[in-house]
């Protein structure tokens, strides 16, 4: 503490204190000075809270429209059901609209034109993520569902099983397995957009490196400090998924 | 339509790409119960377009098909009803990757016809000895040979204990020297009294087992008789073309 504070009046006079003190001093400044490290540890918390929450708002919605989307093009001819068309058409569009903006563009509407009235920014943040990965995840769900072969729900519709019995038993429990990697860089992708929110004023994890280097005008510590902690989040997801993945193969051998 | 046929097909047509291809170009036969009915012709001819009719998987473009007297391509008839007394074995065997053998037999028993756990497995179980593979019961298809999961293929069939089996070239897929075990399999069926439709290449199958044979050929059945009549005596060019290849 009292040697952060020479050292530093001593940096900004313009004194050659030394790499590693000067390292010292912007880092005591980015970290622990006025308990900032724990501006860092609620942005780690409120970025994993809205990625879980985005994620499951995706994967419901995903799963929704996946379903809608299959069991429409699945059809018999001749059996054709008009509810099931006005959904579709729907899902098709709201797909579309998602995958055709840009993230941040849908962000900025949510806040301020739909919920223009609303001040929990996170939460609006994290609901507009959600809402865009749910159309991603549906295209993801839908390719892993049509590109099973063919032959495995044949099978399934030979034996007598209805529809949704051959879904559930033979075809989504292998398309899950199939689609689990896209699952996951999904997944990534999300973590990381969270980091969007800011832009809103969601009070995540970049939120936090802006309001310290706000003050200390100092960018690299809070900046690289942050993408560590996104990196260390990822990593520590993707050795998860990994392991899920291995357990998932073991099934079969 | 004969009152004792349990398929009866009525001038099948199924056309692709708004009639330009013509798989199926108006077939019509009986077929009876307790008959073995082999299907033979050149690749491309439609066999194996006519087997999925029977069961549905292939929608006709038209025409009719009845099974058990029901008019199975009206699109109100509940076609799942129908398709568990029709036991359907595949070239590529479609046994489940994720379950196990006996799981893989005893899904639809329990799911369809509501069965106990046990009644169904002992029927799997019993089924399994029957094709001498009882040991295989927890094992996953990747461990058997294809011999040995189309033999599980086939009896999974059997154990809806269906009406009539189609079978699309169950040997086709296999290495040479597992043909033998399968073929073995259905001919113990077929001598057992079960109804059976078999598009295949084995000539010789063809010939000893089954009580009709019909070929197929450009969508059209182009003839259909007895074994003796098809391989001794052919009657249309295009038959006595194919067989002088593949003989």
């Amino acid at each position: 503490m009292e040697n952060y504070t020479l050292w530093k009046s001593l940096l900004s006079s313009g004194t050659d204190i030394g790499f590693f003190k000067e390292f010292y001093v912007y880092f005591y400044q980015a970290f622990i000075e006025n308990d900032r490290w724990l501006q860092y540890l609620q942005g780690v918390g409120t970025t994993l809270i809205t990625t879980a929450f985005a994620l499951i708002l995706g994967v419901v919605l995903g799963v929704i429209v996946a379903s809608i989307r299959t069991a429409h093009d699945q059809q018999r001819t001749g059996h054709r059901n008009i509810v099931l068309g006005f959904f579709n058409a729907i899902c098709k569009v709201y797909v579309t609209v998602i995958r055709g903006t840009p993230m941040m563009v849908q962000m900025l509407i949510m806040c301020y034109v739909i919920f223009s009235s609303s001040r929990n920014f996170t939460m609006v943040g994290a609901l507009t993520l959600g809402i865009n990965s749910g159309a991603y995840v549906a295209e993801i769900i839908r390719g892993g569902l049509m590109n099973l072969d063919a032959g495995q729900s044949e099978a399934g519709r030979s034996l007598g099983l209805g529809y949704i019995d051959t879904m559930a038993y033979i075809v989504i429990p292998q398309a899950f397995k199939a689609i689990l990697p896209a699952l996951g860089n999904e997944f990534i992708v999300l973590l990381k957009d969270t980091s969007l929110i800011a832009m809103i004023g969601g009070k995540e994890l970049l939120h936090a490196a802006q309001n310290i280097y706000g003050r200390t005008y100092e960018f690299m510590f809070p900046l690289v400090g942050i993408a560590c902690m996104y990196l260390v989040l990822v990593m520590i997801f993707s050795w998860l998924q990994g392991k899920l993945e291995r357990r998932l193969r073991q099934s079969e051998r | 339509m004969n009152a004792n046929a349990l398929i009866s097909v009525q001038d099948v047509r199924k056309y692709y790409n708004g009639g330009k291809v013509k798989a199926l170009d108006g077939i019509s036969t009986d077929i009876l119960k307790g008959e073995v009915v082999a299907i033979i012709g050149p690749s491309g001819g439609g066999k194996s377009t006519f087997l999925r009719t029977l069961n549905l998987l292939e929608e006709p473009t038209d025409g009719k098909i009845y099974f058990e007297g029901v008019d199975i391509t009206d699109p109100k008839t509940n076609i799942d009803l129908h398709r568990r007394k029709m036991g359907m074995v595949f070239q590529h065997f479609n046994l489940f990757p994720h379950m196990t053998i006996l799981r893989n037999m005893t899904l639809a028993p329990m799911r369809v016809l509501k069965k106990p756990r046990e009644e169904a497995e002992a029927t799997a179980m019993k089924l399994l000895e029957r094709v001498g593979l009882a040991d295989k019961a927890g094992n996953y298809p990747k461990q058997l040979s294809g011999g040995q999961q189309q033999r599980v293929a086939i009896v999974r069939a059997l154990c809806m204990e269906p009406e009539v089996m189609l079978f699309d070239e169950p040997t086709s897929a296999l290495d040479p020297e597992m043909v033998g075990e399968v073929l073995d399999v259905m001919k113990q069926l077929a001598s057992e009294g079960m109804t059976m439709v078999v598009v295949t290449h084995e000539m010789g199958f063809a010939r000893e087992v089954a009580s009709r044979v019909l070929f197929l050929a450009d969508g059209k059945l182009a003839e259909e008789g007895t074994p003796e009549a098809i391989f001794n005596n052919p009657q249309s060019p295009r038959l006595q073309d194919f067989l002088s290849k593949v003989l």
